[in-house]
């Protein structure tokens, strides 16, 4: 049904971008999702953000594997080319497609199934190669388009709606994450707008693998009691560590904080992100610390989110591969071809 | 006793050394300076999969007519491997000659007598001249190289001068080689009977003609072809191609300014991720490759069905190696015909293209990125490990000053601008194939949303079955266009009229036209189409109308490209008869004769010869 296009009448005094774009011109088909689904959330971040961050729409490129989460391209940024790749691949078709032109912005959706099981491998071989991506995964512990089946982050011990009790180990995303080298990482929930938007504007303007667990309830299939990705299970459970804001360029303080509060981190493109401190021990430049205090407060049954880490000064897979500022698929033939003499020589070579 | 073989420039020697000792570089000098002669030879490894101390063999056949083909038998072994000894020595022909080190003295059950023995004893001469274990190890392939040269009529100057090509500034590894080849060549003269009934004369058969493996010219095609971005994970027998591409990229594809790279490789983490990096790249506009084998292939089918279904172009190089499964991945098949031709679940069909020798290689590799911009399709460039990790003898590389890349149907921010109508999976013109925008082409037009799923000319999901049906008929029609793109078949007719006709492909090439020329000679007569690529010309179904039987020769054991020409050219497959070789080992002229014509006879053929005998 995503062929249903929304009226593109919009109301004069919509309030326009630097771009002269309303929020409306980020948007997408109408969603084909429940409603109530987290991720239609999600998708309303990012039309939030990417129009804060007065971005061209056809910069982006939106990759998707398959699941619901992956449905959602087809409902934001519809001025950017979009590619529903193939199940758990989303990861290796942006790197690629980052690879032949490194002027856009790649921006990976994927769900807990396409990430965590079929493609755990390719989730954690794009983040240790430091694919210059917004990799976000909409984390509901569950398969939705098969009628709610576990998935590999359901939480040990949570239950399905059919009463069955999940009796393997979950996988925590953040902690892969940060375990292979992603430059970025966040937790967020889909029912925090607040903090969602402010970590998806960074991890945009962050020029390296950035990565998103977004907690996103599944409203058909995973918002019972007992399971443990529920909004009433996630809204008792959630440990904001830090509150972000993010600026393109450095804005005067104009709240008071105590001191010790207020921490910024200038990104390599001169991005500032602000980060106001609710844990005061939480040092987001550390990653190590990130992850001992994420096990640490897991085990306690709590949801840390938040920007966990951030290394304002990542490298990512151009600088590695060293490849030229213009993006390869730009090049043009006399840049890519020898040529018949240089041929000829070859061949005398080879006598 | 035999009379000893008496044949100049026509022969068979073959090297059985362990694996890991170094010989490599010594066989590939004596084949090279018998190639530096103006002789035509074909060497070819026959290698286990293993780093070092398993058996390994290098087979080079001498050929002044320009066999390049396997020919099989061995006329001269050169026995270094104590592990084969025994069935070394089983595969000499009557009248052939045994080379060993006759260091240890072996009692004479161990020898046949139907052939000249020729021992050295170079463990001895090493070990009197060297300290160092590898040194001894090393210079032990030289000396038997030098006492070769005498043996053979090789000139010992032509070898001196390779080794100084391939030392050239090491001085120090130089003189000591050259010392060493001295060394052997003076104890053979001295104290063997040289030269031997095997012996190689000066000739002028080379010509123009070009050395490399396939594998190296596969990966200059994709230099040529205008790829930036590799993908691959390690597979034999392919590596070689991706590991020559970056060699390739280093030497040509560096900005001079900054010395930054025009090329992205990336030594992914398994097959899925390769292709998938390919496709996400092609979608993108860039133009990518991988190369993989058989299993390779499997890995990537699901992919390879997107890549067809959201018409994506990608380069795939398959060097096949022996199937099923693992299966004899150091040996070579044709063997993934079938499953590159259909790979995907659903109603998929691809092109593939098949090379014959390293010059091909070339010229496909290159032609195949063309084809996958121009189609919007995955394209299989089916090469094999026979043609990929040997050197051959081969027509040089042509690249015309005028030739440009055909970047297929492309709508530009321009055309867009110009008020261009866009459909992603709209036909304009009747070839079924569509425009595509790269993405970030233009602000507000041109942006599409692709995908596995079923959709319509405007890349909108659809699960209509009119819709369906409209978008599946037209990938039919571009399928068609493929067939007037591809490659002709080559068409090399009987000297007289014949109702027989063969049919072959890829690495078959060499043993096909030495056959040919053999079943002339008894007086057969068959015409013979190597064909090139699917989808079959309209070439191929008319040669097989034009014969009553037509032998389709192979190298698996399911006749997998008959099965193809039943099916796609629906032929009565009476009239097709499989001719097959799947041992692993390249199929032989000897083979092709002797199968072709036991056919023949079922049909009263008689050869000219015998009846005139």
């Amino acid at each position: 049904m995503t062929y249903l296009t929304k009226p593109r009448l919009h109301h004069p005094t919509l309030p326009k971008n630097k771009l002269g774009y309303t929020r409306r011109d980020y948007e997408g088909a109408v969603s084909t999702l429940c409603a109530g689904c987290g991720h239609d959330s999600i998708s309303a971040a990012i039309v939030q953000a990417c129009f804060e961050l007065d971005i061209e729409p056809h910069r982006v490129a939106k990759l998707s594997g398959i699941g619901c989460s992956s449905k959602t391209p087809a409902y934001f940024l519809g001025n950017s080319h979009g590619f529903n790749t193939v199940h758990g691949r989303m990861p290796s078709v942006l790197t690629g497609a980052n690879l032949a032109n490194r002027d856009l912005i790649y921006l990976g959706v994927s769900g807990d199934g396409d990430s965590a099981s079929i493609g755990f491998g390719q989730f954690a071989h794009s983040v240790r190669r430091g694919v210059n991506m917004v990799y976000i995964v909409e984390n509901n512990g569950v398969y939705g388009l098969t009628k709610g089946q576990f998935s590999a982050t359901a939480d040990k011990g949570s239950k399905s709606k059919r009463g069955a009790t999940n009796t393997d180990a979950a996988i925590d995303m953040v902690s892969v994450a940060l375990q292979m080298g992603a430059t970025y990482v966040a937790r967020s929930f889909s029912g925090d707008k607040a903090q969602l938007v402010p970590l998806i504007k960074g991890a945009i303007l962050h020029k390296g693998a950035a990565f998103i667990d977004v907690i996103s309830p599944c409203v058909a299939f995973n918002n019972h009691p007992g399971s443990t990705k529920s909004y009433d299970y996630i809204r008792e459970h959630n440990e904001a560590v830090n509150f972000l804001d993010v600026m393109v360029e450095r804005e005067p303080i104009t709240a008071e904080y105590g001191p010790g509060e207020l921490r910024e981190v200038v990104q390599h493109d001169g991005s500032v992100l602000r980060l106001r401190k609710l844990h005061e021990e939480y040092d987001p430049g550390d990653r190590i610390v990130a992850m001992n205090y994420l096990q640490e407060h897991a085990a306690k049954g709590e949801i840390v989110t938040g920007l966990l880490y951030v290394d304002p000064d990542p490298e990512d897979l151009h600088a590695h591969l060293n490849t030229v500022d213009t993006p390869l698929n730009q090049l043009g033939e006399h840049e890519l071809i020898p040529g018949p003499e240089a041929l000829e020589h070859l061949n005398s070579s080879l006598r | 006793m035999s009379q000893p073989i008496e044949r100049t420039n026509d022969f068979v020697i073959k090297f059985a050394n362990v694996n890991g000792s170094g010989s490599a570089s010594a066989n590939m000098l004596f084949a090279k300076s018998i190639l530096r002669m103006g002789v035509p030879v074909s060497p070819r490894n026959i290698f286990p999969s293993n780093i070092q101390g398993l058996p390994t063999w290098y087979e080079v056949r001498v050929s002044e007519n320009g066999y390049l083909g396997r020919r099989g038998g061995v006329d001269m072994m050169v026995a270094m491997n104590p592990q084969t000894w025994d069935q070394d020595l089983m595969e000499i022909e009557p009248g052939g000659y045994l080379f060993y080190d006759s260091t240890k003295p072996l009692p004479k059950s161990k020898f046949r007598d139907d052939v000249s023995v020729i021992g050295m004893p170079l463990t001895e001469i090493c070990n009197e001249s060297y300290t160092d274990a590898r040194q001894r190890q090393l210079f032990k392939n030289i000396i038997y190289l030098g006492a070769l040269s005498a043996l053979v009529d090789v000139d010992p100057n032509e070898i001196a001068q390779l080794i100084g090509e391939q030392y050239k500034g090491k001085e120090a590894l130089l003189k000591p080689n050259v010392h060493a080849l001295q060394m052997g060549r003076d104890y053979a003269l001295a104290h063997l009977k040289c030269p031997i009934g095997l012996r190689v004369r000066r000739a002028d058969r080379i010509g123009n003609k070009i050395f490399i493996e396939g594998n190296s010219a596969t990966a200059l095609g994709a230099i040529y072809g205008g790829a930036t971005v590799c993908a691959w994970y390690p597979i034999t027998p392919s590596s070689s191609v991706a590991e020559a591409f970056t060699r390739h990229c280093k030497r040509f594809r560096s900005e001079p300014e900054t010395g930054k790279s025009r090329y992205a490789i990336v030594q992914a983490e398994d097959e899925l991720a390769s292709i998938g990096i390919v496709i996400g790249a092609a979608w993108n506009g860039a133009r990518a490759f991988t190369a993989t084998s058989g299993p390779g292939i499997s890995l990537m089918t699901e992919f390879i069905g997107l890549a067809y279904f959201a018409e994506i172009p990608a380069v795939i190089i398959d060097v096949q190696r022996g199937g099923p499964s693992t299966g004899m991945p150091t040996r070579t098949q044709q063997a993934d015909i079938l499953s590159a031709a259909y790979a995907s679940h659903g109603d998929t069909k691809h092109p593939l293209l098949f090379p014959e020798d390293p010059h091909e290689c070339f010229e496909m590799s290159a032609g195949a990125f063309d084809l996958a911009d121009r189609l919007q399709t995955p394209v299989f460039v089916m090469t094999d490990l026979d043609i990929g990790m040997n050197d051959r003898l081969c027509e040089p590389f042509e690249w015309g000053p005028s030739r440009r890349l055909d970047r297929g149907k492309v709508m530009t921010r321009e055309m867009l601008d110009a008020g261009k109508e866009f459909g992603r999976y709209l036909d304009v013109d009747g070839d079924g194939i569509a425009f595509r925008t790269y993405p970030g082409a233009h602000p507000t037009r041109g942006a599409y949303f692709t995908r596995g799923t079923t959709k319509d000319r405007y890349a909108r999901y659809s699960e209509e079955g009119p819709v369906y049906v409209d978008n599946v008929q037209r990938l039919l029609r571009k399928f068609e266009t493929a067939r007037e793109l591809v490659p002709k078949p080559v068409l090399r007719p009987a000297r007289q009229t014949t109702r027989f006709g063969v049919i072959y492909f890829g690495s078959t090439s060499p043993s096909m036209s030495e056959a040919l020329d053999l079943l002339d000679e008894q007086g057969l007569h068959v015409d013979a189409l190597r064909v090139r690529a699917f989808p079959f010309s309209d070439e191929v179904s008319e040669f097989i109308a034009g014969h009553e039987q037509v032998f389709v020769v192979e190298q698996n054991r399911d006749a997998q490209l008959r099965m193809l020409l039943v099916n796609e050219c629906a032929v009565d497959p009476a009239k097709l008869l499989p001719v097959l070789h799947y041992d692993g080992t390249p199929i032989t002229a000897r083979f092709i004769v002797r199968e072709i014509s036991a056919k023949l006879a079922m049909f009263n053929v008689t050869p000219l010869r015998k009846v005139v005998s």
